[in-house]
């Protein structure tokens, strides 16, 4: 019973953190490149938007202000990588680190700061878990649509193409490193902008939040695509299914609370679920693959060996 | 067309694995030479291509294509001039993608690309009629993923790719090397007919000496970083395999060594 009355509330975090893996999506599925800014600039996204309504900027453009200092965080990371040479993983910790210190110098030195839902007029709140659903869904939606929009245009196909074949996006005359700049950007937006709607839904920014959510991330990612590959295979079934992987995640971990684990072990618990995703398919390959009959591949062999004579 | 000057490149200056990759070549081409080039291992002929192509900077010498001199440009901006093919069928498309989406990407090689759909209702039609002419019965699997095809697919496709958007400067690196005789001999038949068709300047790497002869109007054979044979004309249609070979001890005072055109012959 009591899990049902949870469900809501995991229901509204899920769609939030589903966006949060949709930003991910975009760097580790599309540019293929595992950011690991996503910890801080979620954190960032929290704070500016923490710190903008109690100035009474309204929640609206306070999301989109957050956005706007994701996509910055982004660019950081990419140009470390592009113009700089660093290897991306590392460009994105190194990013991270310092928007520790920024995000401490947004709250102003402190680790905590809470925002009044009274006095505030907020898009999602734990206090109305249905309203927030409603809010969440509309946002995500226009994501979703603008992401569909973006990726289908001339500058979109090849943000694609970058990540799939950067030998031949530039032989096509593709700027790789411009695109991969972009593309960090949109990602890191979006995270931050689902940092912002985390915040307001919470009531709170903490200098902590964040941390470990590129594994959450994956974890929603790898949950929807596992779904969504099933159903149809294209761009924006895959989206509704990482947001969906999110809403999956926070109902199995609302569970988990529920069943008596304690929250500190919950890190845990995502990094091991995570873990096993990754190595199935290594696993699968290299001890469930069946080996080619001996007979077969020789014949195959003889058969180019004879024919090379061309 | 093209005009290389004194192009100078060494690997690993100064180390035990320094290697004079190429040593002051110097190549003109005309508009429209189809030139083949041969060379044994390590000759330098993808490094030539590889120099063209701005994959890293020459230590030396300079590059014009259809009198721009681009010495000093990025990969991804002389590929405006520039239509390529890969030895590695993985390399010249997107598996990911649609094949009318790698087509879409190619043929906007060199302009400005804007936040307008990325591929246009007309160009589908445009782009079926053209997979029609590869008779491969892509015209009508127009959506599906590039990486589903086979590697003399995804070659053919390619080389519709790099001829899309008409290119000063044709280069294909071995682009049948990693298919199957059947398949090689027919990628081979496409580019020689698109290369005509188009009258594209073109050059075009091969391991195959009898290829080499067959196919455009213009040879030459490099040998440690620079050319030591060049014939064309009605004196490369002569030529025989045993000719060539001979060309390159007298020119080099070396046995030709190249494992793939001697398991080839």
């Amino acid at each position: 019973m009591a899990f049902l009355y949870a469900l809501p509330g995991a229901v509204a975090e899920g769609l939030i953190w589903g966006l949060m893996a949709i930003g991910v999506y975009i760097s580790y599925k599309i540019l293929d490149i595992a950011d690991l800014t996503v910890d801080g600039s979620i954190c960032t996204g929290a704070c500016i938007c923490a710190v903008l309504l109690a100035l009474g900027v309204p929640a609206w453009l306070s999301i989109i202000i957050a956005f706007a200092a994701g996509a910055l965080s982004g660019v950081v990371t990419g140009l470390l990588h592009t113009a700089l040479g660093i290897p991306s993983i590392l460009a994105g910790i190194l990013t991270q680190l310092m928007l520790y210190s920024v995000n401490l110098f947004i709250l102003g030195g402190k680790s905590l700061m809470a925002i009044d839902p009274r006095a505030n007029d907020l898009l999602v709140h734990m206090s109305n878990n249905n309203g927030s659903i409603l809010s969440a869904t509309i946002i995500v939606a226009v994501v979703i649509v603008a992401l569909r929009l973006f990726f289908y245009t001339e500058v979109g196909l090849t943000l694609k193409s970058t990540g799939d074949n950067p030998d031949m996006s530039r032989a096509q005359g593709v700027d790789v490193s411009f695109n991969k700049v972009l593309g960090l950007a949109i990602a890191n937006g979006i995270v931050a902008l689902a940092g912002a709607l985390l915040a307001q839904y919470k009531g709170s920014a903490n200098i902590n939040d964040g941390k470990g959510a590129i594994v959450i991330g994956l974890a929603a990612i790898f949950i929807g695509l596992s779904v969504s590959m099933k159903i149809k295979p294209n761009f924006v079934v895959s989206l509704i299914g990482v947001i969906g992987g999110g809403i999956v995640y926070y109902i199995v971990y609302n569970f988990v609370i529920l069943m008596g684990l304690k929250t500190d072990y919950l890190k845990m618990l995502s990094a091991i679920i995570v873990a096993l995703f990754l190595a199935v398919p290594y696993l699968k390959s290299e001890y469930f693959s069946k080996p080619l009959p001996a007979h077969g591949s020789a014949a195959k062999a003889n058969h180019a060996g004879g024919d090379a004579d061309a | 067309m093209l005009k290389i000057t004194n192009l100078q490149k060494t690997f690993n200056p100064g180390t035990i694995n320094e290697k004079v990759a190429l040593d002051g070549l110097n190549l003109h081409l005309k508009d429209g030479d189809f030139v083949t080039v041969i060379g044994g291992n390590g000759a330098g002929k993808s490094t030539l291509l590889n120099a063209i192509c701005g994959v890293w900077k020459p230590d030396f010498g300079t590059i014009e294509i259809g009198g721009v001199d681009v010495s000093h440009m990025p990969e991804h901006k002389r590929a405006q001039f520039l239509g390529r093919v890969f030895q590695d069928p993985m390399k010249g498309t997107a598996p990911d993608m649609e094949i009318v989406e790698n087509l879409a990407i190619a043929a906007r090689r060199g302009t400005r690309r804007k936040l307008i759909p990325g591929v246009r209702k007309a160009e589908r039609e445009e782009y079926r009629q053209l997979l029609k002419t590869l008779d491969l019965g892509l015209e009508d699997r127009l959506t599906t993923k590039m990486g589903l095809l086979s590697g003399g697919q995804r070659q053919a496709v390619t080389l519709l790719m790099a001829s899309l958007k008409r290119p000063k400067l044709l280069l294909l690196d071995e682009h049948t090397a990693a298919l199957d005789p059947k398949t090689a001999a027919k990628v081979l038949e496409l580019t020689n007919r698109i290369v005509t068709e188009n009258k594209l300047t073109t050059l075009m790497i091969t391991h195959n000496m009898k290829d080499a002869i067959t196919y455009g109007n213009r040879l030459i054979m490099l040998c440690d970083g620079h050319i030591v044979v060049d014939v064309e004309g009605e004196e490369k249609q002569m030529l025989t395999v045993e000719d060539l070979l001979n060309m390159f001890v007298r020119a080099s005072g070396k046995v030709f060594a190249n494992d793939r055109a001697i398991l080839s012959r």
